[in-house]
């Protein structure tokens, strides 16, 4: 399975909950398979996402799942240990793990080599780390959900990319119109 | 009252509940003050682009953030600023350190200080520079402000300010 296969099949949980996207090709295929106002999708700021999830769990109680890639954990590594110190019970951390960097040409990264995320994210103290195959990410999403504890899952996957058109929504829009997803009751 | 726990009330009055910070050693105080305070939830961050990323999230939440950090670091947040804090039109304060200035014993923190303004204007984000003590008077201004246009304001305070090393 590639990442837009996985998109495509957790977008009926996705779309109830505030959902914090990577920049590139993850947001497009996000944006295409099911555009919700309550995405946020990253047009620019590579490796910020699992850190704005963050910050937005952090401070209001619904739950949010950041989809984020491998290629942008490693370029952000020290949000793991903030993670991990400022523990968000409704805070769930979603890498789809291809071992490449999608958006750039698929140039492999190291987490297909010798570099274990999860084995990062539970050195940083992060507590509920799961890896899963491609297959069962929607199982365990709906299961971390559930848990009601910041959760890192490593959803390992295939390289590839499925073609979708660029994000054309003002920046401004897409703020404003989750903020009110954000505040709705 | 000193000056530090000044800081932070303004910080406090002004709505502001987030704060990420990463350290300086003029900053010393005020973070520490910032980490007492209860009604501020901080943050510590690793790298200041990531803390700018927690301030985004924090204030699409619903609750107003802050960064205090220090100007070298300003090398490391400019696509941050211009892709995140500025295209999605966000208010972020950046207190900094403006480490670099007559009073700095660290020959390399000039190097920074020399290009802390010129990135700034080169960025459009409005900077104010506090270098006697009673500028703070205009920080809770300045923090309205701030809130008021949504963009990213800059507080450099330098050495003399903070009464010297």
């Amino acid at each position: 399975m590639i990442r837009s296969e996985i998109l495509q099949e957790i977008a009926p949980v996705l779309r109830d909950q505030l959902v914090i996207c990577n920049i590139g090709i993850p947001s497009q295929e996000l944006h295409a398979i099911d555009d919700q106002p309550s995405n946020f999708y990253m047009l620019g700021t590579m490796g910020l996402a699992s850190s704005i999830g963050l910050g937005l769990a952090l401070v209001q109680p619904k739950p949010v799942v950041v989809i984020d890639g491998d290629g942008s954990i490693l370029t952000n590594l020290g949000t793991l240990p903030t993670i991990a110190n400022n523990p968000a019970s409704n805070y769930i951390l979603l890498v789809i793990d291809n071992g490449s960097y999608g958006s750039t040409g698929d140039q492999p990264t190291y987490t297909g080599r010798k570099t274990s995320l999860a084995g990062m994210a539970s050195a940083a103290g992060c507590e509920r780390v799961v890896e899963c195959r491609a297959e069962d990410t929607g199982t365990v999403l709906q299961e971390a959900l559930k848990a009601g504890e910041a959760t890192v899952i490593i959803c390992k996957c295939e390289s590839g990319n499925a073609k979708m058109p660029v994000i054309t929504m003002d920046p401004v829009t897409i703020r404003d119109r989750f903020m009110q997803a954000v505040a709705a009751a | 009252m000193n000056i530090h726990e000044k800081i932070a009330g303004d910080l406090v009055t002004a709505g502001i509940g987030f704060v990420t910070t990463v350290p300086c050693k003029q900053l010393a105080g005020v973070i520490a003050e910032v980490d007492r305070h209860p009604e501020i939830l901080h943050v510590p961050s690793n790298k200041e682009d990531e803390g700018m990323g927690l301030c985004a999230g924090a204030w699409m939440g619903g609750r107003r953030s802050a960064i205090i950090m220090q100007n070298t670091a300003l090398g490391v947040t400019i696509n941050t600023l211009a892709t995140l804090i500025q295209f999605y039109r966000m208010p972020l304060p950046m207190l900094i350190s403006y480490r670099g200035e007559p009073g700095e014993p660290v020959a390399c923190q000039v190097e920074m200080a020399v290009h802390t303004k010129a990135l700034l204007t080169q960025l459009h984000i409005p900077a104010y520079h506090f270098h006697r003590r009673e500028d703070v008077e205009e920080l809770p201004k300045i923090l309205d402000y701030t809130f008021m246009c949504s963009k990213p304001v800059a507080i450099l305070t330098d050495a003399s300010f903070w009464g010297g090393y």
